[in-house]
């Protein structure tokens, strides 16, 4: 195969000048992580909650809670990414939609990037926090009641603390899966690390490095994230629970 | 000063059969990727379990390596770089048009992965039991496999290969990064073409969410009757 290999394109400075082919996939990656983390943040604090509205004994606010999840787990997140960045901004009021599209087209993009993907991944995990604090005994919320606490003292002091390290491991894999569907924000026009690899191919003519280096940034990504996250796992394992100690 | 968007739904009446064709491809290449995805998927599940070290090795690398990265950089590897190494490598005329091709092939491999993972547990989810009985009654390793673990191992994951091909079907939706005109491809061409991007996105997002939350009924109900059972 007639393939010329040349690993020294990275340190090229590249076709626009002040930058090398690495310092764009530096960028990029850059701007995988701050995507990813940015919007996980979003995904916890809104999936904590819409998990707990979801166990709470009120139909209504169940009700409400489990229509958001399921709005938000069955629709493909590249739509619900094109929903956000395209269809949005046309219906918020004229006054609003046009300051908006007349701001930092960067700033459009992570923005409408990072409400995607956060409140898509807080679907995810609200049924996680839900599961969690299904898998309570229920003599816990009995006795919690028993004792005089309202029902949030009793999530607040005797359900969350429990049920929040329960779900610990499975919320890795969710962690994990941010980093790889930020993947899609590419399709925006946001410089992640996935739409560098594309620029890269068109660059620099070697499509081969290019996809190799951008593949081997995500398993590096995912293997930093795995040992950290198990290394919270074992910090806040509950003794005595199936892979307690 | 506060005017608010109107709507005009009129572009879609008309592009219906275009949306329908769209929605074929989607839902060619789930229902292929599904098939083979389970077919290889069950391969890689047996391997990663087999006491002969290298196939479990090789499972276990392919699992990892496909589950760590984005589906969206397989897509991409699969329309950017594969066919120009089949092109070089197997004389394939040059701009043969194997989009299609690669999208199935991309969805299968790296659907594989993840259904490997599921028929793993599935299998190991088996009482020890009933392979020690099938080896007791003379059956080799084999024959222990297909006839009495692989149907039980089955039952119990038909819920959750469901629920993986419901995910695959939404995930389609991305080989919109080759321009292949999927459903959701087709609503965003139609969309474009006219300047009803809003009203073709709703549209499509709408249609999405019927089918797969009807489709996660229908499963979850379907697991409630395998339980009873």
């Amino acid at each position: 195969m007639g393939y010329n290999w040349n690993w020294g394109v990275f340190l090229q400075p590249s076709a626009t000048g002040g930058d090398t082919y690495l310092g764009w996939m530096f960028y990029g990656f850059k701007m995988t992580i701050a995507l990813s983390l940015s919007a996980w943040m979003l995904a916890l604090a809104t999936g904590a909650v819409v998990g707990v509205l979801r166990t709470v004994p009120n139909k209504g606010l169940s009700g409400i809670a489990r229509a958001y999840v399921e709005l938000f787990r069955n629709i493909p997140l590249l739509v619900q990414l094109f929903l956000w960045y395209f269809v949005l901004p046309e219906l918020l009021p004229t006054s609003l939609g046009n300051a908006y599209k007349q701001s930092n087209p960067l700033a459009q993009q992570f923005l409408a990037s990072m409400v995607c993907l956060g409140l898509f991944t807080s679907a995810r995990v609200a049924e996680q926090v839900r599961s969690g604090i299904n898998s309570l005994p229920p003599g816990q919320k009995n006795a919690g009641l028993a004792m005089g606490f309202t029902l949030p003292q009793t999530y607040r002091f005797v359900m969350l603390p429990m049920a929040v390290r329960l779900i610990v491991p499975p919320l890795t894999s969710e962690f994990l899966n941010i980093f790889k569907n930020s993947a899609v924000c590419s399709t925006i026009g946001l410089l992640e690390l996935a739409a560098q690899g594309r620029q890269l191919v068109d660059y620099t003519a070697q499509p081969y490095e290019s996809f190799i280096a951008v593949t081997l940034a995500y398993l590096i990504i995912n293997v930093v994230v795995m040992f950290s996250m198990r290394w919270v796992e074992e910090r806040v394992r509950v003794p005595g629970y199936l892979g307690g100690k | 000063m506060y005017e608010l968007y109107e709507f005009d739904w009129s572009s879609i009446p008309g592009a219906l059969p275009f949306l329908w064709q769209g929605m074929v491809v989607s839902l060619e290449i789930t229902f292929v990727a599904v098939v083979f995805g389970i077919v290889w998927g069950t391969a890689l599940a047996i391997m990663r379990l087999s006491s002969v070290t290298p196939l479990s090795w090789f499972a276990a690398g392919y699992v990892n390596l496909f589950r760590s990265v984005p589906l969206v950089m397989v897509l991409l590897w699969f329309f950017l770089i594969i066919p120009h190494l089949l092109e070089s490598l197997l004389g394939f005329p040059r701009g043969t048009d194997m989009r299609l091709g690669s999208a199935i092939a991309g969805f299968a491999l790296f659907e594989a992965a993840y259904y490997s993972e599921i028929i793993r547990a599935g299998i190991q989810s088996v009482p020890k039991g009933q392979m020690a009985a099938a080896n007791a009654l003379g059956m080799n390793y084999r024959q222990a496999m297909q006839r009495v673990v692989l149907p039980q191992a089955f039952r119990n994951m038909v819920p959750l290969l469901l629920t993986q091909g419901i995910i695959l079907f939404q995930d389609t939706s991305l080989v919109y990064v080759s321009a292949l005109a999927d459903f959701f491809g087709a609503a965003y061409k139609v969309g474009d073409r006219d300047g009803r991007l809003v009203e073709m996105l709703l549209f499509a997002g709408a249609v999405y969410f019927v089918i797969c939350f009807a489709a996660s009924q229908w499963v979850r109900h379907f697991q409630k009757k395998l339980k009873t059972a």
